[in-house]
């Protein structure tokens, strides 16, 4: 939608230059057929957010209601204190966000390095490790859980922060990614830099990592969701309250007998704020490209 | 400033390609070398491998005293313009000037200093601030030019660095460039495959063919004394006429030319005519009749196109994406250069001459030039 949205002014633009004056507000209409199929979607995509606001919400009484209410008789916001109150959930939240920080800081510099050492580094076996690493993109992680769980493990590190975060430090994806992108940076930059003085590892930090901001914010976007939302590998490793993440302990909330949906909900809201806020300020880096305006034009 | 010696250098890529054969050479110190060729002919190879961007497979590569084969292309003490200019795009004009010598820790007041010659050098003073996305083509060129010249290097490594910029501003930085290397003789190796380029930049030029060195010498040498076929097809422009033909009495004859020579063997030769040798002449004694073709005139001097009979002669200097000329019978194509008193219209046949000594000789087989000595005509 945002894409039909952009490019129309500047189609617009073009053509009033030739083109007859009244031709143009044909193109100055933003309404198109496509709006006949997003608009639905966007709905069916948004109704379960304001659900899960609504319900934050109301009263317990108000979401065992049937038909369900979809607007609340009075704004609950005690909802939210009681959560905080009722459960560690500041613990929760800041585990996650050292987990999920430690984990995209990781994902940046290892798999820049590995990405780069597979992009530009001529080695011997680099296209057989590099396919061996790919390989194991299509391995299923509920294949690696207990080998995973072992090596945890002999570390000494169940029920610890470490366990989330040590076998995330690196990803198949992250190195894939990367490597495709350094592949497309104008090799001369880096040849440029060689004769300029620089070493492998500065060619990486000063030439190639300033210049690979959208493929970094990616990565550290997908990483961060993936390791914010997880829940599966927290659920195996973490044992104690004090050591769990947001996801687990929001699984806590669900008792076998009796569930606080509005609780629940409020707690939900408050874990998915990070998440909303980084899509509001990552967008921006995902249009960005400056990695060739530096060659001929 | 140094010498650099390239002995015996070959270099042969993974895929069994010869990129150059045997190529020894020796630039002088403070020398402004050219390496011309065709694409694909292995000039830009030999400036990568004495950048060190490339390793040899085999022979020495020398600059000043040093073997530098194993060294490092940061070790080598040598800059070098890229054909793209490969400014860094995220750093403004001044950091892009400086970053060659951050990285080798001068100190920072010495810095300052080479930047500030350097960009008062090259006219950069007022750019020193924005990025190399809001330059243009020339200013960027010039940024190139400017991170080359603050490294004060042994050497500089030039790959067509002007191909980039349109016609007029590539006039400029040409001279431009010779100004350069005349105030600061540092010694230069330039690519190019613009022969002009070659002719006016050059102390010395070397034609390269197929990874092979066909000629080196003087620009104005490598005009007059073509020792080859190809040379003599690459060198010049509008390049030289060149025409089957045939030794036999003491004469040459192509076409329906027919000129005395000294040159007895071998029997079948390619005659060699400068486009600036032919002048018209009256309807007696041996001539070309030339049916003219395009005239295009140039200002100060017209070039004609047209057609001989004879047969054209190929010289392996022709682009690949050179225009065929769709030719009938025996007819081969030929071109003129004429002061604009004498432009001719298409359609026109007219009488060319030339003197016997400005012919020049080749042998068909080997591409060898031939020693023509002939007595300037009376």
């Amino acid at each position: 939608m945002s894409e039909t949205q952009t490019i129309e002014p500047a189609a617009g633009v073009e053509r009033s230059g030739d083109a007859a004056p009244d031709e143009e507000p044909e193109h100055r209409f933003l309404f198109s057929a496509w709006h006949l199929v997003l608009l639905p979607i966007a709905f069916v995509m948004v109704i379960p957010l304001v659900w899960m606001l609504v319900t934050s919400l109301q009263t317990l009484e108000e979401t065992r209601h049937y038909p369900p209410t979809l607007l609340p008789s009075s704004l609950q916001f005690r909802n939210y204190t009681d959560v905080l109150q009722q459960a560690p959930f500041t613990r929760w939240f800041v585990n996650t966000l050292i987990v999920t920080i430690v984990v995209v800081l990781g994902n940046l510099l290892f798999c820049s390095l590995a990405g780069y050492a597979f992009a530009r580094i001529k080695f011997f076996g680099r296209e057989v490790v590099f396919i061996l690493i790919l390989a194991t993109l299509m391995v299923p992680f509920q294949v690696v859980i207990i080998p995973t769980f072992l090596i945890v493990r002999g570390f000494g590190l169940i029920d610890t922060l470490g366990a989330l975060m040590l076998p995330n430090l690196v990803s198949a994806f992250g190195i894939f990614m990367l490597r495709q992108f350094f592949l497309t940076l104008p090799v001369e930059l880096e040849e440029a830099a060689r004769i300029d003085g620089a070493s492998r590892l500065g060619i990486l930090f000063k030439i190639v990592l300033p210049l690979s901001g959208p493929a970094l914010a990616t990565l550290a976007v997908i990483m961060f969701l993936w390791t914010w939302n997880d829940f599966l590998w927290p659920l195996i490793t973490i044992y104690s309250a004090q050591n769990m993440t947001l996801q687990l302990g929001l699984a806590t909330f669900q008792g076998a007998h009796q569930t606080n949906t509005n609780l629940l909900m409020a707690a939900n809201v408050m874990s998915m704020i990070p998440v909303l806020l980084l899509f509001f300020f990552a967008q921006r880096w995902f249009v960005r490209g400056i990695a060739t305006t530096g060659l001929k034009g | 400033m140094a010498e650099v010696r390239l002995e015996h250098v070959t270099k042969r890529f993974a895929d069994d390609v010869v990129a150059l054969d045997d190529l020894s050479l020796e630039i002088g110190d403070g020398e402004f070398l050219i390496l011309v060729g065709p694409s694909g002919c292995g000039k830009t190879t030999a400036l990568r491998l004495v950048a060190g961007l490339e390793k040899p497979s085999a022979g020495t590569i020398t600059i000043g005293e040093r073997v530098v084969n194993g060294v490092s292309p940061r070790d080598r003490d040598i800059a070098m313009v890229f054909q793209n200019y490969a400014l860094y795009p995220h750093m403004t004009v001044y950091r892009n000037l400086a970053f060659g010598l951050k990285e080798r820790k001068t100190p920072k007041p010495e810095i300052e200093r080479r930047v500030t010659e350097a960009s008062a050098i090259l006219g950069l003073d007022d750019l020193l601030k924005r990025r190399p996305a809001q330059l243009s083509g020339g200013q960027r060129q010039r940024v190139a030019m400017g991170r080359a010249l603050v490294r004060e290097p042994e050497a500089f490594l030039m790959d067509e660095p002007l191909s980039n910029l349109d016609a007029k501003l590539r006039v400029q930085m040409r001279a431009e460039l010779k100004r350069i290397h005349q105030r600061l003789g540092i010694t230069t190796i330039y690519v190019t495959h613009d022969q002009v380029e070659a002719m006016t930049l050059g102390d010395r030029i070397v034609v390269m063919s197929n990874g092979k060195v066909q000629q080196i010498g003087r620009p104005q040498e490598v005009y007059s004394s073509p020792t080859n076929l190809f040379v003599a097809g690459f060198i010049g422009s509008p390049p030289m006429n060149l025409l089957r033909g045939h030794v036999a009495d003491g004469h040459v004859h192509a076409g329906e030319l027919s000129l005395p020579t000294s040159a007895a063997t071998p029997a079948d030769v390619a005659v060699g005519v400068r486009p600036e040798d032919l002048s018209i002449v009256g309807p007696d004694g041996p001539a070309l009749d030339l049916e003219v073709d395009v005239v295009e005139p140039l200002g100060n001097q017209v070039v004609v196109h047209g057609t001989v009979s004879g047969s054209v002669v190929e010289t392996g200097a022709e682009e690949e994406n050179d225009v065929p000329m769709h030719l009938e019978g025996s007819r081969a194509p030929l071109t003129a250069v004429f002061d604009p008193a004498d432009e001719p219209r298409p359609g026109d046949r007219i009488r060319l001459g030339l003197a016997p000594e400005r012919a020049y000789l080749f042998d068909l087989r080997t591409g060898d030039a031939i020693a023509n000595e002939v007595e300037a005509s009376r």
